[in-house]
This record gives C-alpha cells, sequence and structure tokens, in this order.
C-alpha cells in the first residue's frame, strides 16, 4: 500500500502517493484528480520507486495563480525534479498527465530516462474530433470513459461524500483552467516533439471516446523513438479497465531499454 | 419608477418535438431549425414591439446578447439597438449587456456603444454582463478566466470613454499600445451603466462599490430572492457608507396583465412554461460550466441541487406566480406585487419582460397597452 506524503514546493503544498523500490517512476494523473490505487500501481510498485502526486489545484492541493496553463504546470514539474533531484526518471502520464508529461519532455529530459503517454491529451489530430467531456452530464461522462459498461455501472452506483464531491470540483475547477480553451491542446506543443529524445510509448484504448486512437499517431510521427501500442476492448481509462495488460506493457517497454 | 420595455426575442416557430430530442434550446440545437422567412418576420415583430413601447409611455426600452440560442436571437443586440434609434425620439435604449468577457478586443464594445450614443444623441444605457455559462460552451472562452476578463474589459472600457487617448492599457489578458477612441461618447463622463446579474455576491460588491454605484439589476428570481439581493445591495452600499438611491435597484421580470387572473393566467400559461422549460432549461454542466462562478458559489449550489434531485422539475405558471418569478393576473394584481417589492426594497427601475416565450404579436401588443395604462401611471411619481 502507498503511503501519503505532503511536499511543498514554494507556496505550495502538494500531496502525492509513494510505493516500491527501484528505479524511479512518476505517474503524472489525468484530469479526474488523484487516482484510487489499484492493481495498475501495484504492478508498477514490485518494480518500480512510484510517485503519483497530485497536480496543484486538484483534490486537496491549493491552486496557485501562477499556474495558468499546462506549460505552467510543467515548469512547476521541472522545479519539483530538481527540488527531488530524481535522476532517470520514468515518466508516465495519463490524459492530462500525458499532456504534462509531453511538455516537461519537450522542455527538458535531462532527469528522464523514458516517457510512457496514456491517451494522452495536448495533440489535436486535425479532422478528427473528440468528445466533449465538459457538456456532458454524469452518467454520459462516466459511461464515454470505459468500453466495458460494467466499469461504469459500478462508477456510478458509488454516491460521492460532501469532501469527496468537494475535491472532485477543485479538479474540475482546476481541469477546465488547464485545458478549457483551446480544448486539451497546446498548439505550440507538436512543433517541438521533435525535442524528446528518450524512449516513448504511446498507449491507447481502441474504444476511447474522449481522444480516438487514431491520435496515436500524431505524436509517434514526430518522437524519433517512439512507438504506440493499441490496447483491444478498452476506453480512455487503460490503467483501470486494462490494469494487468496497461501495467505488463509498461512494465515491458521499460525493461527492453 | 422608471419602466424598461424589454424582450429577449426569442424564436418562437421552434419545432418543440424537435427541440426536445437536444439537451438544450442553447449551443446543440441543430440550426437548421431555424427558418430565415420565419426568423426575419420575428425581427420586424419585436421591433416594432419595441417601437411602440415609446408610444405607449415607456421610459426606456431594452435588448441583450446571447449566443447560439433559440431563446433570444440577437447574438449582437447593438444592432437591434441602432435600428431602434432610427425608429425612435425620446426613449432610452438599454442594451443589457454586452458580455465583456467574451470578445478578445473590448475596444470594439467600447466603440460600438460611443456610436450608439451619438447616433442617439446620449440615449443610451450600456449594460456590463459575463454571460450566462452556456456562452462559454458557445465561444469556446475559458469560463475559469471570465470574472478577470470581465473586471479588465470593464476597465478598460471605462477608461477608453473618459481618459484622453491616446493612451496605453496594460492588464493580464489585454494589452494596448494605443487606446484613443474616435468617436468619444455623447454623454459626460459616459453612457450610464447597469449591472445586470442573478444576484451572486460577487457582483453585488462589485456594483455597489463607491467608485461605480452601477445600477444593479437582478433577473429571472423568485420574489423572495429578488428582495434578498436588492436589499444586499443596499446593505452593501450603507457598508461602503453611502444610501444608494433608489434608481441603482432594478428588477426584471416577466409580465402579463389581462382582466381578471384567471384570464391573464390561462393566456400567459403557454407563453411563460415554454420560456422556463423550453428556451431556459439548462442541464448543469451548460449553465454552470467550472469556474463560471466562484468555487464557494459553485458548491453552494450544487449542495443545494442536491437536496433537489438531480431532474429539473417542470415549472408551472401556477409555481411561477406563486413563486413570484412572474407578474400574472389582473392590473390590480399586478400592481399591488409590484408595489409590495417597492415597499421592501425601494427599488425604482421595472425590467418589465411584456412578450416572452411563444407569446404571439397580438397578445404582446394587448398586454403591454393594458400594462401602459392600468399599471404603470399609479406606479409613478
Amino acid at each position: 500500500m502507498p503511503t501519503m506524503e505532503q511536499h511543498r514546493f514554494r507556496d505550495l503544498e502538494a500531496r502525492s502517493l509513494h510505493a516500491g523500490e527501484g528505479d524511479p517512476l512518476l505517474f503524472l494523473h489525468g484530469s479526474a484528480g488523484l487516482p484510487v490505487w489499484g492493481p495498475f500501481f501495484d504492478t508498477l510498485a514490485a518494480k518500480f520507486d512510484v510517485h503519483v502526486p497530485e497536480h496543484p489545484g486538484f483534490g486537496a492541493s491549493a491552486a496557485p495563480d501562477w499556474i495558468r496553463d499546462v506549460p505552467d504546470m510543467a515548469m512547476h514539474y521541472l522545479d519539483v525534479l530538481d527540488a527531488l533531484d530524481l535522476k532517470g526518471i520514468h515518466l508516465v502520464g495519463h490524459s492530462l498527465g500525458g499532456w504534462i508529461a509531453a511538455e516537461i519532455a519537450i522542455r527538458n529530459t535531462n532527469r528522464i530516462a523514458s516517457l510512457t503517454l496514456m491517451a494522452p491529451a495536448g495533440v489535436r489530430l486535425h479532422g478528427v474530433p473528440f468528445g466533449d467531456n465538459f457538456i456532458w452530464g454524469r452518467e454520459e461522462s462516466v459511461r464515454n470513459l470505459f468500453h466495458d459498461q460494467s466499469f461504469a455501472e459500478q462508477m456510478l452506483a458509488r454516491t460521492l461524500s460532501d469532501e469527496e464531491a468537494d475535491l472532485a470540483l477543485n479538479s474540475r475547477f482546476m481541469a477546465a483552467r488547464l485545458g478549457w480553451e483551446p480544448r486539451w491542446v497546446n498548439p505550440a506543443l507538436k512543433r517541438w516533439l521533435h525535442r524528446i529524445d528518450v524512449p516513448t510509448l504511446v498507449l491507447w484504448g481502441d474504444d476511447d471516446k474522449l481522444f480516438p486512437p487514431a491520435y496515436a499517431s500524431a505524436w509517434t510521427d514526430d518522437i524519433a523513438e517512439s512507438r504506440a501500442e493499441i490496447i483491444q476492448a478498452c476506453g480512455h481509462l487503460p490503467h483501470v479497465e486494462k490494469s494487468a495488460e496497461t501495467a505488463s506493457r509498461i512494465v515491458a517497454f521499460l525493461g527492453r531499454k | 419608477m422608471q419602466f424598461v420595455c424589454f424582450t429577449l426575442m426569442p424564436y418562437r416557430p421552434l419545432d418543440m418535438a424537435e427541440r426536445h430530442k437536444h439537451r438544450s434550446a442553447w449551443v446543440v440545437l441543430p440550426n437548421e431549425l431555424y427558418d430565415p422567412e420565419k426568423g426575419a418576420a420575428e425581427y420586424d415583430s419585436y421591433i416594432n414591439h419595441l417601437v411602440a413601447a415609446e408610444g405607449l409611455g415607456f421610459d426606456v426600452v431594452a435588448v441583450n446578447e446571447h449566443h447560439q440560442t433559440a431563446y433570444g436571437l440577437m447574438p449582437a443586440p447593438n444592432i437591434i439597438a441602432s435600428a431602434l434609434i432610427q425608429r425612435t425620439k425620446r426613449v432610452k435604449i438599454a442594451v443589457l449587456g454586452r458580455a465583456l468577457p467574451l470578445v478578445n478586443n473590448p475596444i470594439t464594445i467600447a466603440e460600438e456603444f460611443a456610436m450608439l450614443d451619438n447616433l442617439s444623441r446620449g440615449r443610451l444605457i450600456a449594460g456590463f454582463v459575463r454571460g450566462i455559462g452556456t456562452e462559454y460552451h458557445a465561444t469556446g472562452l475559458n469560463p475559469v478566466f471570465s470574472h478577470e476578463r470581465f473586471h479588465e474589459a470593464h476597465d478598460l472600457i471605462v477608461q477608453a470613454w473618459t481618459r484622453p487617448g491616446p493612451f496605453e492599457f496594460e492588464s493580464e489578458n489585454y494589452n494596448y499600445r494605443y487606446v484613443n477612441l474616435w468617436p468619444r461618447p455623447y454623454q459626460r463622463p459616459h453612457p450610464p451603466v447597469w449591472i445586470p446579474s442573478q444576484g451572486s455576491a460577487e457582483t453585488i460588491d462589485w456594483a455597489a462599490d463607491p467608485s461605480r454605484r452601477y445600477p444593479f439589476l437582478v433577473t429571472f428570481s423568485a420574489h423572495d430572492l429578488v428582495a434578498r439581493y436588492l436589499n444586499a445591495y443596499r446593505d452593501r452600499a450603507r457598508e461602503f457608507g453611502y444610501e444608494p438611491s433608489g434608481d441603482q435597484l432594478g428588477w426584471a421580470v416577466p409580465i402579463y396583465v389581462a382582466d381578471t387572473d384567471e384570464r391573464a393566467r390561462e393566456e400567459a400559461k403557454a407563453p411563460i412554461e415554454s420560456l422556463f422549460n423550453e428556451y431556459l432549461n439548462n442541464p448543469w454542466e451548460m449553465l454552470l460550466p467550472p469556474g463560471y462562478t466562484s468555487l464557494g458559489s459553485t458548491k453552494r449550489m450544487m449542495k443545494a441541487r442536491a437536496a433537489l434531485g438531480t431532474r429539473p422539475k417542470h415549472q408551472s405558471v401556477d409555481a411561477l406566480i406563486e413563486s413570484g418569478t412572474a407578474l400574472i393576473g389582473s392590473p390590480q394584481t399586478v400592481r399591488e406585487k409590484i408595489e409590495k417589492m417597492r415597499d421592501l426594497t425601494g427599488f425604482h427601475n421595472l425590467v418589465a419582460m411584456l412578450q416572452f416565450g411563444v407569446m404571439t404579436d397580438a397578445l404582446a401588443q394587448r398586454n403591454m397597452e393594458m400594462f401602459a395604462s392600468e399599471v404603470m401611471p399609479r406606479l409613478r411619481g
């Protein structure tokens, strides 16, 4: 089981989940906030020193006004990596977290050994529309996250406590700050993907209703040492819906290099 | 009391069966449902309605701005204001208002308002709003920065109207090397600014500030809430150390009068129910995008909503009369309700929406004539 750690960077306090030993692996979460620690993370923590920080502004972590967009968030994480003095990091990001990871990597890969992007936001393939998770209602949003609707049923059956609902709303506000306009994309990012000079794995569910898997090529076309792997019968949350397969693909990728 | 005749210009020929296939009459309602022939006739009707208000003794005629919706056909209200200026002589023209955060160059709003003020020789009232939540879906603008953009755009516009140009303007969202308005506004120092609002504490605090003292209009709320918000403005002004005048307090409300309460209720039923249930009703995600209201306000609203249940309730004419959200009845009934609000709050600006929802031209005309002859005179003075 992970421990919850509290870090202080400049004027902000941020929470972070931590478990395992080995080479450092930093997991950057998506727009829903700090993930539930499930089998996916246990598998990774069996081989790596896994850190899952809560992004500033999400859940219980403060939203500093000096983070207005994803490039600001990336600069913040570069500060964090310096402060923790981590080296040889395996950087893994999901959705919004994948976008942040890529913005970090185009700036500086000195501390980064590899990059794994799971259904990342941040780059758009023109002419291929994506879902609008800000206009979807709650049930629609949850259903559109999964291929296998039994996961959605399970999530919808849970009622959030007042505190959980408040934390979720904090995350939704911060996600909007970072991703509302232009929606889930930084047009400049694609222009600099060639700067990513570490081995990169792009993972995508074949039935992702938010960001279609066709977007994978927009990443692999521009990152030299990169490959895309499509996970069958899977929606936008591979680490939840196909946790074992997704974890073993990442472990295999990190073992190969 | 000052009387304002206002219409939203809803698209009445809307196919309601088609409307129900979509989550809202805003943003996602396919525009194939708009028929330009019928729409052009709608503009004629509504402009005639507002022009007639001058002859009936209203002090102000008013229009407003909404985007991508059958709820109102005025994405560019200044165009209607310009037409009204040409067809009226005395009446003031209020644009209630322009949605400041939605434009990337607020100087265009300062310019257009200055033009209208000149064209009308000082008959313009300039309203400033943020737009409702749906506008942030319609325009793609980030609702999280809505308040910030509103305040910066407001400062820019007022400075453009009042500071000798050219001058430089710098802010987070708007930066100009040259601000130098041609034409300047006709009125000195600038056209009156009104703030329509749904009553957020932040807006009340900002509008009542002694440096602004902007007239504040509560729109589309239950009677008790209207009284609470208007009195909150008064209390805030007193905390700022001054006594607000009734001219700073306004109430925007759908009104329908007929000979008897029963007849008014019967004739207003379809129009008022269409306004609230077909045109205005929006899912939570469209009405309150994240950041549109502060985190604290949003949390309070979500808890209130959780208590009410997730399905929006059908709003019946009786419920809307009962809550005082709409004033529907005989001239005496309606007059008494307005007097009651005046006694409770001292408000002075009544923004009367005398055409709403699917109400026909004939009923709208009879309504405004009866309101003007049977209700307005006794409330004056």
